[in-house]
């Protein structure tokens, strides 16, 4: 491919031509396949350079001892007891903050579109979930000290009238303590990310189902549920991946007593204490992809079982 | 949800988990010594001369942001939904990538690829915005997909076509104005997230707004809380603003 | 789908290749004559010789200082003042890694660290990566053996003691060693500064918990096994200690370097009263590094920093922020160190011994494996 066709097609991405019609040559049926799909080529060059390259390099690094030799050492090691431990544990809080995340995401998403379309309410929602999807480490972690923490207003509040939840065994700096503070940001997460296909529901919808005769529940079983399904299957697995990935908050507040993967790299590619093993870090990421890889297959399969069980 | 009663009972529930932690953030923020409050921490932020430069660094950096991540994935997921959907799950799981490569080992291999880039690029806060928009891929990928999934789109463009509009004023005139929201969504995710965007900037040595407040924040325990506080507060005015802005323009194109 | 996966891989690779291609006018600042390679200052001429070439250059560049680490903020002002050059401060919470990652990926540009502060087992990885310049600042000797390469190309700058802080009026009865630690009556109030598999200082808490419980150098098990039973008994919150948490109450008892309870001590003035001691049963002491970059694109002024910390004056700044600089004793010796600063330092009983490299590097081995499995 020319330089002059790459351009041209970035020109007119938008208005790339439908596939032409297969014939017979290999040659022809690239070039058939290129011009079929000329319009994702803004997108995979733009993706190649700044997410692709970066990724091969980091890939690279996982199979590099720290002479730049071949190795499937930090390989090996990323396999080994305390990390597996760690992935088990990550997995858990991540698929369970992201579905408590989008089960709650979707009521709020829900009670906030049966206000006004543009009413104030709306506004000061969306404009909160945008910045509070994107909030966390430090700040959030002390937040929650400051609420629920040992001394925390809401701790002292319960216990002043009576119920003191650290003697019932509650403890913020835990697992559970953490998937109540990773909620935090999910939730917004959801709202934003899940109010479109809502807003994609019509009311006519549900006045032509209810002139029909329609019940709620049958409404809701024939035609909310087929059509908001997909959706909020996707938006769970793009929560599930943001959990995954966190970081700073979990670090603020469980040091690490808490395994979860992101926090063992932070420690490998940018410590204090262990020098020297930026490689296995890479390793352990890589690791990470497989794992949303396998995610993926998995919500691959449901989005496809669900199409058949709803059609 | 018509039941007024139980719509407002979930929306307090919601605010009551939202603005409390908020609230205590913001009480601890106010502390004076001798168990007196004030606004003395909050004072000293408005002292420090390097709040209103980095400021300004981030929200070209937010703009360019927007900008650059509207312009490429407007196009792509449209045409992805009109031509090939079967690559729907293709382009999701590129977008889903940024999201599960940890920043901090992103950024490892950003210094490696870029290290001999002009400098205009990997010496300026423009490889920030070339890999923010990479970073709010994910969000802005599943925002777009959503809005498009809800709208009839081969009918809508196929009616405009038969008009006689051309593939761009399709796109302009045709497939924003139906997916508003979720290309508001888009926008909103992407300024956010560089407003609050943390570890890329501070590891490109990137004096950006989140690395100000950072590094503000070391001067004193309620300065610190105070500083955090300020950024959520300056990215919700902001978007806020923009939402207002926004729906104005839609009212006052709804009357021409 | 595969060949969809390859066409992405191969753009991958051909995004790489565009951009090495287009890539190799990076520009670095014209280097002053012979600083770049100057092992002292007698090799440019003299200190009046580096002070007009680093002049000359006008700018340095430092990373990961945060203000209040060892007075790093008033070190800063103080050179800035003496010497009028501006000072560019990048990524100020930076770990040592991050300073390392910085030399090697941004050579050649403006923006490039001069000078690095670096954990000790950073600082020898550095220095045999070849990313440090040697050089021997005029005070040298006064560096006490086995604390600087005898190249100079690191040299240790202050450390201190692990330390007990503690807020005076919610602890009425403090403890005074590690083993105190573990009465009850501390239940929900003990924290460290981080995870010890990431954070310098979270590190040394444990293996001077070791030492205090029956482990040594060679064995930073028990130390591990202490902060599990600290756990267990709800006496230790794994949150990372800050001056908020502090503040806040949250963590009224940490271990920590004595420099940094220092530094929460001084900005909490008024709001807490924060006490630090060492305890005696736990002596673990820790050095820092410096070095300068070989690549450093300000090598006058690198060396003037150098020589700058390392003057009398410089010492007794890291000393005001109480930590103990590598001078110290030939300073004391000579009575040239800030008596009321040394006064305030506190008090050490006991031998101060260290491990040895090799040492702590199979207690960070196992610390990595034990610390999440022990605890979680």
């Amino acid at each position: 491919m020319t330089a002059e066709t790459v351009t041209a097609a970035a020109g007119v991405a938008p208005a790339a031509p439908a596939a032409a019609p297969v014939r017979p040559g290999s040659a022809r049926r690239l070039l058939s396949w290129v011009a079929g799909h000329l319009g994702l080529l803004p997108f995979l060059l733009y993706t190649g350079v700044f997410l692709g390259a970066p990724v091969v390099m980091v890939a690279i690094g996982a199979f590099q001892d720290n002479d730049g030799a071949f190795t499937t050492e930090n390989l090996t090691a990323a396999f080994a007891d305390q990390f597996g431990r760690s992935f088990a544990t990550s997995i858990e809080l991540s698929a369970l903050t992201a579905a408590a995340g989008a089960i709650l995401g979707a009521i709020l998403a829900n009670a906030v579109l049966g206000s006004k379309p543009d009413g104030l309410l709306r506004k000061v929602v969306s404009s909160a979930a945008g910045v509070l999807a994107n909030f966390g480490g430090v700040p959030l972690a002390f937040a929650f000290i400051a609420t629920l923490g040992s001394i925390g207003i809401v701790t002292k509040a319960l216990a002043s009238l009576g119920f003191d939840i650290y003697a019932g065994g509650f403890n913020l700096f835990t697992f559970t303590g953490l998937a109540i503070v990773y909620v935090y940001f999910q939730i917004p997460l959801m709202v934003i990310v899940f109010t479109p296909a809502l807003e994609g529901m019509r009311e006519q919808w549900r006045e032509a189902a209810a002139n029909l005769g329609a019940t709620r529940a049958q409404y809701f079983r024939l035609i909310a549920v087929p059509v908001l399904l997909p959706p909020f299957l996707a938006s769970t697995l793009l929560l599930f991946a943001n959990a995954f990935s966190a970081y700073a908050t979990a670090y603020a507040l469980t040091t690490g007593v808490v395994p979860l993967v992101p926090i063992q790299i932070g420690s490998l590619v940018s410590g204090n204490v262990v020098a020297d093993q930026q490689n296995l870090g890479k390793a352990l990421g890589l690791g990470m992809v497989v794992v949303v890889a396998l995610v993926m297959a998995i919500y691959a399969y449901l989005q496809k079982r669900a199409s058949r069980w709803l059609s | 949800m018509k039941n007024k009663a139980l719509r407002w009972t979930v929306l307090t529930l919601f605010g009551l988990y939202f603005l409390v932690p908020m609230g205590a953030s913001v009480e601890f923020s106010l502390r004076d010594v001798n168990n007196t409050h004030s606004f003395a921490s909050w004072g000293k932020i408005l002292d420090e001369p390097d709040l209103l430069p980095t400021l300004g660094t981030s929200l070209w950096v937010a703009a360019g942001t927007v900008a650059l991540t509207l312009l490429l994935m407007v196009p792509t997921v449209s045409w992805v939904h009109l031509r090939k959907p079967k690559l729907r799950r293709l382009i999701e799981g590129v977008s889903l990538l940024p999201l599960v490569i940890p920043p901090i080992v992103l950024v490892n291999g950003v210094l490696v690829v870029f290290r001999d880039a002009p400098e205009v690029i990997n010496g300026t806060p423009v490889i920030l915005v070339l890999e923010y928009v990479i970073l709010a891929l994910p969000f802005t990928y599943r925002t777009l997909d959503a809005g498009l999934a809800a709208i009839s789109l081969p009918t809508l463009v196929e009616a405009a076509r038969s008009l006689g509009a051309s593939w761009p004023t399709v796109l302009l005139r045709v497939i924003v104005p139906n997916i508003r929201s979720a290309v508001f969504g888009a926008a909103f995710l992407n300024l956010a997230l560089v407003l609050g965007e943390y570890t890329l900037a501070s590891i490109l040595l990137m004096d950006t707004f989140p690395v100000w407040t950072v590094s503000t924040g070391q001067s004193e325990a309620g300065v610190s809380v105070a500083v955090s506080l300020l950024s959520l507060l300056v990215a919700f005015l902001l978007l806020f603003v923009l939402s207002l802005v926004a729906g104005r323009r839609k009212a006052s194109r709804g009357v021409s | 789908m595969k060949s969809r996966f390859a066409a992405l891989a191969a753009l991958a690779a051909a995004g790489t290749l565009l951009l090495t291609a287009c890539g190799g006018g990076a520009s670095g600042s014209e280097q002053s004559s012979g600083a770049a390679t100057a092992k002292s200052a007698a090799d440019l001429g003299g200190m009046d010789k580096l002070v007009e070439a680093a002049k000359k250059e006008g700018e340095l560049n430092v990373i990961a200082l945060p203000h209040d680490w060892a007075n790093y903020g008033e070190i800063l002002d103080a050179f800035k003042k003496k010497y009028g050059l501006k000072v560019n401060e990048a990524n100020p919470e930076g770990s040592s890694q991050d300073e390392i990652n910085a030399v090697k990926q941004l050579k050649g540009q403006d923006r490039a660290p001069d000078v690095v502060d670096l954990g000790s087992a950073f600082a020898l990885s550095a220095a045999s990566d070849g990313l440090l310049a040697p050089y021997k600042v005029t005070t040298f000797d006064d560096i006490p053996a086995g604390q600087k390469a005898d190249d100079g190309s690191w040299f240790f700058d202050y450390g201190g003691f692990i330390s007990i802080g503690y807020d005076a009026s919610k602890v009425t009865d403090p403890p005074k060693t590690l083993a105190d630690l573990k009465k009850p009556e501390y239940k929900g109030k003990v924290a460290l500064n981080g995870d010890p598999t990431k954070a310098g200082a979270a590190f040394a808490g444990v293996y001077a918990a070791a030492l205090a419980n029956g482990g040594s150098f060679a064995d930073i098990k028990p130390g591990v096994q202490f902060f599990a039973d600290l756990k267990k008994s709800g006496n230790f919150i794994p949150v990372q200690s800050s001056a908020a948490t502090i503040e806040s109450g949250q963590t009224p008892i940490t271990l920590d370097w004595d420099y940094l309870q220092a530094g929460y001590a001084a900005k909490l003035k008024g709001k807490v009263d924060w006490k630090v001691t060492v305890p005696s049963d736990g002596i673990y002491s820790n050095f820092y590094a410096q070095g300068i970059s070989k690549t450093a694109p300000h090598p006058a002024a690198a060396r003037l920093w150098e020589e700058f910390l390392y003057s009398d004056e410089g010492q007794n700044l890291f000393l005001k922020g109480l930590s103990r600089p590598a001078r110290l004793p030939k300073m004391e010796a000579a009575g040239t160190a800030d008596k009321t600063a040394l006064a305030a330092l506190p008090k050490v009983e006991g031998d101060v011994k260290f491990p040895t490299d090799a040492q702590v590097n199979d207690a960070k081995k196992v610390l990595a494996d034990e610390w999440a499995k022990a605890l979680g």
